[in-house]
């Protein structure tokens, strides 16, 4: 299987090799590598996200998905290769970069002493949103993520789903490109689940933005994602649409079937110190 | 660096200076909005040093055994409590760092456009909002015990600078400690261990005159004792600097520079 999977990877590898350089693609990696000591996170990664798509990263904890995540969007430098996120490189334009993506983190990272109307206000102010727009599009997020009657309530109040979306929100107001969503409802309920989702896509209706997310949810990468990328060991094992991924196995198979045939792991077996450890902090942040 | 090289790219119609102060009090303004949700933790800092010029003062200023240059003790010590409220409020404040990164918070603040350098001089800046209203209070605490205060405009002026001065320093110095030992529970250790060798080390209590010279050698590297010495000069009335203004406020400045820019090119690895 190990190696089933690894011949794959080269192929893979070398038919994205050749399609990339085209412009309209939103992420194009190069080799993308990150080592933390001997450990390879992300090896000789290639990958090429087209530009205006859902497109959704799969693979099992410590596939290297949040090592990628982090380098695209600048938080870590590769220890070789590089990528062009929005048409600049994350090693030499890193602020360029930054200026056209916006992120939400797999924490809940809203800020719980200030109210969402002022966590707006500050991320607002932090991106560069023109004075005269600021209220106005403050007003237009908060509507669009239905957050308007609770604006004036400190986050710590917020329901997780809630929080979820006024992230959303925060990482829309200078109008990204691209919107990086780590494990965008991890332990959010089916309903604001649902209503995430539709948020993701309507956001990427209303401004056309790409949206790249992680994911661990079958489901949601089948509803949501036009296009999934399974990791495993730091490269990628397979690239496609959930459903053309799914016929080339056979009838009657899940997104869950894939992930397994690519990964070979199981879903359960994920959940590793640091994940148990998030859950519990961010169920204590919910109360 | 990582600035001239950025700014070339000119993405933003701004003016680079606007953008960067614009980035910075944006920081600034996230801590200084809860700190006006929640002013609880100003009034109870409060404590330690009224215990200090109450009980401490009280008892010093009656055993008359320390040189003052001949003001009373509790005149001679408020501007050294002064500057050591600013110090321990200041020298924690790198916890709320790693607190905010365990929360996402400090990934949010690096994915923005901001430089780095804006993202720290922003704490910094928000460090000085405390430290200005920290001596608020302490002045309604030492015009209560009957401190003769120089309450002209410039003294207050003069001192509101060096407290914003001192607590720049000492948080931007917090703030590298946090990012170098990246936990909370180091970061406590370091802390307690820090912060009375900085005050039995400096002249906020004593001057520096009684010091033996290993001592008065150490106190004379320790930021906190230029600022004490140019808060004697400016709070309270007959107080004299032995340093001079100029050098004590060329210091702490100076200090302050090397520090913003160490803690600009660590502050990204506390996410690592």
């Amino acid at each position: 299987m190990a190696e089933a999977t690894s011949n794959l990877n080269t192929e893979q590898n070398a038919d994205q090799q050749t399609n990339a350089l085209t412009p309209t693609n939103a992420v194009e990696t190069r080799s993308l590598t990150r080592r933390f000591g001997s450990l390879v996170a992300v090896n000789r990664l290639n990958l090429t996200c087209p530009q205006g798509s859902i497109f959704g990263l799969l693979g099992p904890n410590g596939a290297g998905k949040s090592t990628l995540i982090k380098m695209l969007t600048t938080l870590l430098p590769p220890s070789e290769g590089t990528a062009l996120v929005a048409g600049f490189d994350i090693v030499r334009e890193p602020r360029a970069v930054r200026r056209k993506i916006g992120y939400v983190s797999q924490m809940l990272s809203a800020d719980g002493d200030l109210t969402g109307r002022e966590n707006l206000s500050i991320s607002a102010k932090l991106y560069g949103v023109p004075r005269a727009d600021r209220a106005s599009r403050i007003a237009h997020a908060l509507d669009f993520m239905d957050l308007a009657h609770v604006a004036d309530k400190r986050v710590k109040q917020y329901s997780g789903g809630m929080i979820r979306r006024l992230e959303i929100a925060q990482s829309m107001l200078h109008k990204p490109a691209i919107l990086f969503l780590d494990e965008p409802t991890v332990g959010l309920d089916p309903i604001a689940k649902q209503a995430v989702w539709q948020n993701v896509r309507d956001l990427r209706e209303e401004l056309g933005t790409t949206i790249l997310m992680t994911t661990h949810d079958m489901q949601e990468a089948d509803e949501l994602c036009e296009t999934v990328a399974f990791m495993h060991a730091g490269s990628i094992a397979a690239v496609g649409a959930p459903s053309d991924l799914k016929a080339a196995l056979g009838r009657d198979v899940t997104l869950g079937d894939v992930f397994i045939h690519y990964t070979g792991a199981t879903i359960s077996d994920g959940g590793d110190f640091r994940d148990a450890a998030r859950t519990r902090s961010t169920s204590r942040r919910l109360g | 660096m990582q600035h001239a090289q950025e700014a070339l790219h000119g993405v933003s119609a701004e003016f680079p200076g606007s953008e960067f102060v614009r980035q910075t009090m944006a920081v600034a303004e996230a801590d200084i909005r809860k700190l006006v949700h929640d002013p609880i933790e100003l009034f109870t800092r409060l404590v330690q040093p009224a215990l200090w010029l109450l009980i401490f003062g009280q008892v010093f200023t009656r055993v008359r055994a320390i040189p003052t240059g001949g003001i009373p003790y509790i005149d001679f010590m408020t501007p050294g409590i002064l500057a050591q409220n600013v110090l321990f409020g200041a020298i924690f404040y790198g916890i709320s760092l790693i607190w905010e990164r365990d929360l996402g918070i400090v990934h949010k603040f690096l994915v923005s456009p901001a430089t780095r350098t804006a993202l720290v001089l922003g704490r910094a800046v928000s460090s000085t909002a405390r430290g200005v209203s920290q001596m608020v209070l302490i002045y309604v605490l030492a015009f209560v015990l009957r401190v003769h205060l120089r309450l002209d405009p410039i003294s207050i002026l003069g001192v509101i600078a060096a407290v914003m001065l001192g607590a720049a320093v000492f948080s931007t110095f917090s703030l590298i400690a946090a990012c170098i030992v990246k936990s909370r529970d180091r970061f406590m250790g370091i802390g307690q261990v820090l912060t009375m060798p900085l005050f039995f080390a400096s002249n906020a209590i004593y001057p520096l005159s009684m010091m033996p010279s290993w001592l008065r050698a150490f106190s004379r590297v320790n930021p906190l004792t230029y600022q004490v010495d140019a808060l004697r000069r400016l709070m309270v009335v007959g107080g004299t600097t032995s340093f001079g203004l100029f050098e004590d406020f060329g210091v702490l400045l100076i200090v302050l520079i090397i520090l913003i820019s160490v803690a600009s090119r660590l502050y990204p690895k506390i996410i690592t």
